[in-house]
């Protein structure tokens, strides 16, 4: 598969110049595709808002999601191809531009987030392949004067009962002119030749050979480097700037002030760096001066302690009565740190604004947003403004934030010039939005029996949704902090689910599985806690409360049965957790030993039912990829801060996982025919609890505050 | 100005005798598939190969390159068939991709010095490489892989 440029696309299609709006109606393209589409060299013909076809057979697909590793350039051109009847390895999937065509009605906007870019194209997508393909047809049969059920669509051609063929190259212009069908029948799934089935990623080949582009390499004619001065304290800005030194350095253009910090613009990136260091800024630190780990912690537990938290409405029967009533009662407060998203790409945008238009190329999950951020700095509309998709080197929710955008088009728009700015690594790790720092307690109550009465959950932590989308918030102030939590699988008939809206002064952010996480490590280190309480198999704890659950307890069971469990090697101890999140049912255990005062991972089982899979190869390397992102945060994943300064710059100090430190994965697919679940971010969640769990089978001891890393742990052996 | 060799190619470089090998590649010779991840030799994911050693171009200044031969991740095949890439390319390894170029490079020294590496081995010289997708088992199986490609047929 070629990934086409964006420019490469305008260029070679009708729509010449910069607005590219793709519009739905077809009828519009077909119109305006006319002319050329009768010339041999003919622009492709625009079958739909996913799909061009071009005279010599090359089919594009338009990708509306972001591909940051999760396989949505492959996962989304399967689901077209399966019902326009083409072969896979003939697609060249193209970035979509922004377009109402492409908006995730599942996320409100263009988005790539929250795990769901299968489920949003399900439909859609099958839909537009199938309409195209009758289209197709329908022009076939026009040509040869028979009824289009005489045709039939195979390989790439059109075929009707006499054994005449056309190539869809050879129909497409006339295909674009045939008015979309409104009822399509959709092959029922065992009629699949491509869905779930493994195929390889379209997007490997130029990933080993350095050709993928990524924000950080476009290169555009006249294009200047650019590097930026942030704030070392959160939330501080610039008061005085001396760039007299800077700017004598050789290759300095120019030094600007811009909305997020001191910029200075350079022929190389090298010589920028090398002249940021020249910059004498003095600092007005902000509100967040004397902002530091302890500070923040005891503003939680403080709320935690006096607010009582807004009910979900999840919340039924009487929780704080039959605590009151219980036989026995168990109550336990979890911690967990601020996490960087951490990226292996920092974050970057190249800006080339001009009089009346801007271009931004950029690696982003946001393209309404990077519009509006960029149409803002320019001072533009944001219909002057293209979004150039470029692949993302990792996602995690940190390019749903724009905050890297304004700068370089305030640059490029100062120097007349295309501007690339791009963050250092350690501009990235201190100045990411952070997962959210956050307080969990749980109170439980049992009968004399041993039977759960009584389930609260009492989360205090800061909202990202205010922040990112005061409108989700204005209707729902629980918008990603109850995850998990609102599906609480286990029978209980007082259950009791609130959250403490604590703000800790500094921007919070999506990551990766967002309050999945928390929530997981909560109700599943306690459903452990409960289980040693009761002097119960934490397994059969939670088979018993989830009676009636089938698709909770296969995957639950077979994990069990993989790796074991209940008869781990000597010298090793086993813990579980479970999740059900994003449609996606989840059990993990994880398999352990502790030496040294630290906790030594062996081997992680995971078994997951994620419903119908478009691609089984991709989804086992998504099970696999979150299981690693939850190793580097249970581990290790502690962003703290001193005088509002993160403390952590680099990968020395912010430590993720390598792979020497790898344990051994078993990752068990599911085979469903349920509708669609998510794979990008559900295995993350589990991983933690399945660790701390373990470790108190080992050491006895408790493990209620993440990262594990920051405990001695001694094992009872 | 500095002499030197990239994928046999002799060049002249006009570039402060401080800048990383890396941003010269990137930035200088506009050959982007090595790339930046962190700046202090911590990551990998800049990794090229200076006379046959797999080193990290973002802390490798220009001006200590003179006369050295450089091989980039554009300069491992002119097609993608080098044993690496076509294991990577069979296994799917890569994920976001963005530090492919260097796990690549590091994994081909690798196997030009232990051409049928034990996982002891594989983790040594791969334990500089982050992945922040978590290929680390792929990448492990492809490196065994490649090293099957590499191996001399059997004699029958």
């Amino acid at each position: 598969m070629r990934i086409l440029g964006r420019r490469e696309f305008c260029r070679s299609t009708v729509f010449s110049g910069g607005g590219l709006v793709l519009a739905m109606t077809l009828p519009a393209f077909a119109g305006r595709g006319r002319t050329g589409a009768a010339s041999p060299h003919a622009a492709p013909a625009v079958l739909n808002a996913w799909l061009k076809i071009g005279t010599d057979d090359s089919v594009t697909v338009l990708v509306d999601r972001s591909e940051m590793g999760q396989g949505v350039y492959t996962a989304l051109p399967m689901l077209l191809a399966e019902e326009l009847e083409i072969d896979l390895e003939r697609i060249e999937v193209l970035a979509a531009p922004v377009g109402d065509a492409y908006v995730n009605p599942l996320n409100g906007g263009q988005i790539t987030g929250t795990s769901n870019s299968i489920q949003d194209a399900w439909e859609k997508l099958r839909t537009a392949g199938a309409q195209a393909r009758l289209m197709l047809i329908a022009a076939a049969a026009n040509k040869w004067r028979v009824d289009p059920a005489e045709c039939r669509a195979a390989g790439g051609r059109v075929t009707d009962a006499r054994g005449r063929s056309l190539r869809y190259g050879e129909l497409a212009a006339a295909a674009a002119l045939i008015p979309v069908p409104k009822q399509v029948k959709l092959k029922p799934a065992s009629e699949f030749r491509l869905i779930g089935r493994p195929q390889a990623r379209l997007d490997t080949p130029a990933k080993v050979d350095g050709t993928a582009q990524f924000g950080l390499d476009v290169k555009l004619p006249g294009m200047l480097y650019a590097v930026i001065a942030l704030s070392p304290t959160l939330g501080g800005r610039v008061s005085t700037v001396d760039s007299a030194a800077a700017e004598r350095l050789p290759g300095v253009r120019r030094v600007i002030s811009t909305s997020s910090g001191v910029v200075v613009v350079a022929d190389h990136f090298w010589q920028a760096l090398k002249a940021r260091g020249a910059l004498e800024i003095s600092w007005d630190p902000g509100p967040n001066a004397r902002l530091d780990n302890a500070a923040f912690w005891a503003s939680l537990d403080h709320t935690a302690a006096t607010v009582p938290g807004l009910a979900a409405k999840m919340t039924r029967g009487d929780t704080a009565r039959a605590l009151k009533d219980a036989a026995k009662t168990l109550a336990a407060v979890y911690e967990l740190p601020l996490l960087a998203h951490a990226t292996m790409e920092p974050m970057n945008c190249t800006a080339d604004v001009r009089a009346d238009r801007c271009d931004v190329y950029v690696g982003t999950q946001v393209q309404q947003g990077a519009q509006a951020a960029a149409a803002d700095a320019a001072g533009l509309k944001p219909e002057q403004v293209d979004v150039h998709t470029t692949l993302l080197g990792g996602g995690f929710g940190r390019r749903l934030e724009v905050d890297f955008i304004p700068a370089a088009v305030e640059a490029s728009k100062a120097l007349g010039v295309p501007v690339k700015l791009t963050w250092t690594r350690e501009d990235d790790m201190s100045h990411d939005f952070f997962r959210p720092p956050a307080r969990e307690e749980i109170s439980a109550g049992v009968d004399a029996h041993g039977n759960l009465l009584a389930f609260s959950l009492h989360i205090t932590t800061p909202s990202i949704t205010a922040r990112a989308s005061p409108a989700t918030i204005a209707t729902d102030p629980f918008d990603s902090v109850i995850e998990y939590a609102q599906n609480f699988p286990y029978a209980v008939p007082n259950y009791r689910l609130s959250f403490s809206r604590q703000e800790i002064g500094i921007d919070v952010g999506y990551l990766r599985s967002v309050s999945h996480a928390p929530n997981c490590f909560a109700i599943e280190s306690f459903l452990d806690e409960l289980a040693a309480a009761l002097s119960k198999d934490p397994l059969e704890l939670r088979l018993a409360l989830l009676a009636g659950r089938p698709r909770h307890i296969a995957v639950l069971q077979e994990a069990a049965r993989r790796a074991n469990w209940g008869r781990p090697p000597p010298g090793r101890f086993q813990g579980l957790a479970f999740m059900e999140g994003y449609s996606s049912h989840i059990a993990q255990v994880a398999e352990i030993s502790v030496a040294g005062g630290a906790l030594k991972v062996h081997k992680i089982t995971c078994v997951i039912d994620c419903g119908q899979m478009v691609n089984p190869r991709i989804v086992e390397s998504q099970i696999e990829s979150g299981i690693v992102y939850g190793l580097s945060a249970a581990l290790w994943g502690d962003i703290t801060l001193e005088s509002g300064r993160v403390r952590e710059t680099n990968f020395h100090t912010y430590r993720v996982l390598r792979s020497n430190e790898m344990p051994e994965l078993d990752v068990h697919l599911i085979p469903s025919d349920a509708a669609p679940g998510g794979i990008g971010e559900a295995a993350v969640p589990p991983v933690a609890p399945a660790l701390c769990n373990a470790a108190f089978a080992a050491t006895g001891k408790r493990l209620r505050r993440l990262p594990i890393g920051s405990h001695a742990l001694v094992s009872l052996d | 100005m500095a002499r030197i060799t990239v994928n046999d190619k002799t060049l002249d470089i006009d570039a402060a005798p401080d800048t990383p090998l890396l941003w010269v590649l990137r930035d200088h010779l506009s050959m982007t598939g090595t790339k930046y991840g962190c700046g202090m030799a911590l990551c990998g994911a800049c990794t090229v190969h200076v006379d046959g050693v797999a080193v990290r171009s973002c802390v490798l200044p220009l001006g200590a390159l003179e006369g050295r031969r450089i091989t980039t991740i554009e300069g491992l095949s002119p097609d993608r068939s080098h044993a690496v890439q076509r294991a990577w390319i069979e296994l799917d390894v890569p994920q976001c991709g963005y530090c492919q170029s260097g796990q690549i490079m590091s994994a081909a020294a690798l196997l030009r010095d232990h051409p049928r590496p034990n996982d002891a081995e594989i983790d040594a010289a791969m334990a500089g490489n982050i992945c922040r997708c978590g290929t680390y088992p792929r990448i492990r199986k492809a490196i065994h892989r490649a090293a099957e490609l590499l191996a001399p047929e059997p004699k029958s």
